[in-house]
């Protein structure tokens, strides 16, 4: 079972190896096949992976205990690092979620980057960005998983700066990858805390201590770990980067924005939840910063006028939807939003990239009315809004309510954590871990109250700007003078199959008690649904040609700037950074150089007397000579 | 003959010979000079062959020896003279300073424009 784990892994990496050193004689060797040489060397490593990671959840599904392997163990003095990996419910669940949305991005990439001359580096990223996210999913040690957390930095980074020749591009590569080390570092310190005061890098077993730690060490391991988690998952105030990285192609977006770098931190705060559970302070702070990122960003997704960009902001308030969900207990809840949301946005961003091969620009004013021309588009673009929006019975609706089930039980009961942690059907092994600990967690009731507003907030906001995209995208006029159809084959078939699980995969959820919808919540949510919706269609309805956000009035620029948090950054971080780096520099300058530069000129300086004897003459150094000899000689025969 | 006749000579011809080679300016001179002290030192060779009075005349075939060491020399004297001639059409020793180093700070390695280490002679032979 570990070693088909393992075997799960490898072959994207395999593939990503390959596509980078042998690239060019690889593809020459498989040319005749259909689809192109690098394309084969992309698509068919990921769906090996595909075929064995839904093995492995079959495996797991039929006999859900917790299996943990040790391939192999570094000695490090302290504490010995296992090179090990453990497969549960959750880890084999999300794998097979990462490598369904993989399997389809790598497809759908041969049709969208065909053409482009650096297409072999940017498939062997995304194999390597899939391994990594694959080793995360299936580490059963931290470090081991910060390794595939690394790695997933620095693809993200290359793939977002595929088309580096634009400044605009390499500068928003530049950003995500500062952006997330800075909460990389923290968790790192994180990792460490944790490991060194449970004694073990091994996962299960920190889980199983959480409890008997000393609060302190918890507490500040798991605000440590939340910092690496807020970067990774864009949520605030690390969240920045997340729109900007709309620079690289459109399949990157959706590999990252469904499956792999965002959905990491959520992860791993699913997978390490107990810890977490076992610091209250770190809880509230997870949900305040929750409520922060998914009522702002929904609002700023609202005004935004680039497609890809309203999407950026939606996966920052869906990620905080689930943070949401982990910080009142609703684990499972959470991963079901995962999985469904990997699915949606995944489609969401295929289709978006559907319409901008068409269409030509990013702007949500250069299109309209292209439900005619492109009919394929359009129903999977309707199907992925309305999961996102949670209109029921598509998958959005119901992880969505479930989460808001379990935030409204927090908030009725003065803030206590959803029961529903212990039977959930991913954490078999719950019960164990949570009940053991033997101590109440809570949140402060006014947070938890927060939470919940926040979340029919966000219910609210989401189906009003999912309303403005799919109005003014296929709705309306047409304002551009392009083509209208729908673009290649392999393009439309791949978000064909992709819209199957965005529709249905929540009727999964019904197998378990506690993601199945209750009258009451889902009556609230489909309510709150309506109202966005609605208020988005009466004001695009008055006037179709115009952006419907021009009802917001004077906040519509605060929104479209994503509440100027990039200008505070830039006026509170950036600049003063940048000050201290010139005034470094001049210290460095006039300090420290000038210092080896002067001893430089003081030696030359001192020297110049006894240089002047050296003249060039060999005339003049032979007379000298001679003159020493006749000196030596008189010597000699005067004193001897 | 008294062995103090050839021995002064030698000396005179060798003092003469070191002084052309300190004080000649002429490339020329300065390698007839250094002729001057070989054949002193020849002379000196042969006059005291003949004093000992040796069998295998020792000194005699060191002559020889010297007199093609000497041809030799000259020969690859007067090539490099003819060459710096070519290159700065003269052969004046006195102004022949490459040996001696540049004068003022050097040009920091950190400036790509300027050569760190640039030859005169090989800007000339450009």
């Amino acid at each position: 079972m570990i070693w088909l784990a393992s075997l799960v892994a490898l072959p994207p990496f395999l593939a990503a190896f390959a596509g980078m050193l042998f690239g060019p004689s690889l593809t020459r060797a498989v040319r005749g096949l259909p689809g192109g040489g690098p394309g084969v060397i992309a698509c068919v490593p990921v769906g090996v992976s595909t075929v064995l990671s839904a093995v492995v959840a079959f495996v797991a599904w039929r006999d859900p205990e917790p299996r943990t392997g040790v391939l192999s163990l570094v000695d490090t003095g302290s504490v010995p690092v296992e090179v090990g990996l453990q497969v549960d419910g959750l880890s084999a669940v999300v794998a097979l979620m990462v490598c369904c949305v993989a399997l389809a991005v790598q497809v759908y990439s041969v049709a969208y980057m065909r053409g482009d001359r650096r297409y072999s580096s940017y498939a062997a990223f995304i194999s390597l960005f899939t391994s990594a996210m694959l080793l995360v999913v299936y580490a059963g040690d931290l470090l081991l998983l910060y390794v595939g957390w690394e790695v997933m930095g620095i693809c993200s980074y290359f793939l977002i700066g595929h088309h580096w020749e634009e400044r605009a591009n390499s500068r928003a590569a530049v950003k995500a990858f500062l952006v997330t080390r800075l909460g990389d570092a923290g968790f790192l310190i994180g990792v460490i805390v944790l490991g060194v005061g449970a004694g073990t890098f091994q996962i299960t077993e920190i889980v199983a201590r959480a409890g008997q730690l000393p609060g302190s060490t918890v507490t500040a391991a798991a605000l440590l770990l939340l910092a690496g988690v807020a970067g990774k998952s864009a949520q605030f105030p690390l969240h920045t980067w997340l729109p900007d990285a709309m620079a690289g192609p459109t399949p990157i977006s959706a590999l990252i924005h469904a499956a792999t770098m965002v959905a990491a931190g959520v992860y791993v705060i699913a997978r390490l939840n107990p810890v977490f559970l076992a610091a209250p302070g770190a809880l509230t702070v997870l949900a305040l910063m929750a409520v922060i990122s998914m009522v702002g960003a929904a609002c700023a997704a609202l005004a935004q006028d680039d497609l890809k960009r309203v999407l950026a902001y939606s996966t920052i308030s869906q990620l905080a939807v689930m943070a949401a969900g982990l910080a009142v207990g609703a684990k499972s809840a959470a991963v079901f939003h995962l999985l469904t949301h990997g699915a949606f946005k995944a489609l969401l961003f295929l289709a978006a990239g559907c319409v901008i091969v068409t269409a030509g620009s990013n702007m949500l004013r250069d299109y309209g009315g292209l439900r005619h021309g492109m009919p394929i588009t359009f129903g999977a673009m309707t199907v992925g809004l309305a999961a996102l929006a949670g209109v029921p019975p598509f998958s959005g609706w119901f992880s969505k309510d479930s989460i808001i089930e379990a935030a409204q039980h927090s908030a009725l009961h003065g803030g206590e954590l959803g029961g529903l942690v212990h039977t959930s059907f991913v954490v078999k092994r719950g019960e164990g871990f949570v009940l053991g600990t033997n101590e109440p967690h809570t949140l402060p009731g006014g947070v938890a109250w927060l939470v919940y507003l926040g979340l029919l907030a966000t219910v609210a906001l989401t189906a009003a700007y999912a309303m403005r995209m799919w109005l003014m995208t296929f709705f309306g006029e047409t304002r551009g003078s392009y083509e209208v159809r729908d673009p290649s084959r392999v393009m439309t078939w791949t978000i064909e199959a992709l819209a199957v699980p965005a529709a249905i995969l929540g009727f999964f959820g019904l197998g378990a008690s506690e993601l199945r919808p209750h009258l009451g919540a889902s009556l609230l949510s489909v309510l709150l649904v309506a109202l966005g919706a609605g208020a988005a269609f009466l004001v695009w309805n008055r006037d179709p040609a115009l952006d419907p956000a021009r009802a917001l009035g004077p906040v519509r620029p605060v929104f479209a700037r994503g509440f100027f948090v990039d200008e505070l950054y830039a006026a509170a971080i950036v600049r003063p950074v940048k000050a201290l780096a010139r005034y470094v520099v001049t210290f460095d300058r006039i300090g420290v150089d000038a210092a080896v530069v002067g001893t430089g000129h003081g030696a030359r300086r001192l020297a110049e007397l006894f240089r002047l004897p050296q003249n060039g003459n060999p005339q003049t150094y032979l007379t000298g000579l001679l003159a020493g000899v006749v000196v030596i000689v008189a010597g000699v025969v005067i004193f001897l | 003959m008294h062995l103090a006749y050839p021995t002064v000579v030698a000396a005179l011809l060798f003092s003469v010979g070191v002084y052309g080679v300190l004080a000649r300016r002429n490339a020329i001179l300065v390698l007839m000079s250094v002729e001057l002290m070989l054949n002193a030192v020849n002379l000196n060779l042969v006059t005291f062959d003949v004093w000992y009075q040796d069998e295998l005349h020792g000194g005699q075939v060191l002559t020889l020896f010297t007199i093609v060491i000497a041809a030799a020399e000259i020969g690859l004297g007067l090539a490099i003279v003819l060459l710096v001639f070519r290159n700065r059409k003269m052969i004046d020793v006195d102004r022949l300073r490459t040996l001696a180093e540049e004068d003022g700070p050097r040009p920091r390695p950190a400036e790509p424009e300027s050569e760190p280490e640039s030859e005169p002679e090989a800007v000339d032979a450009q």
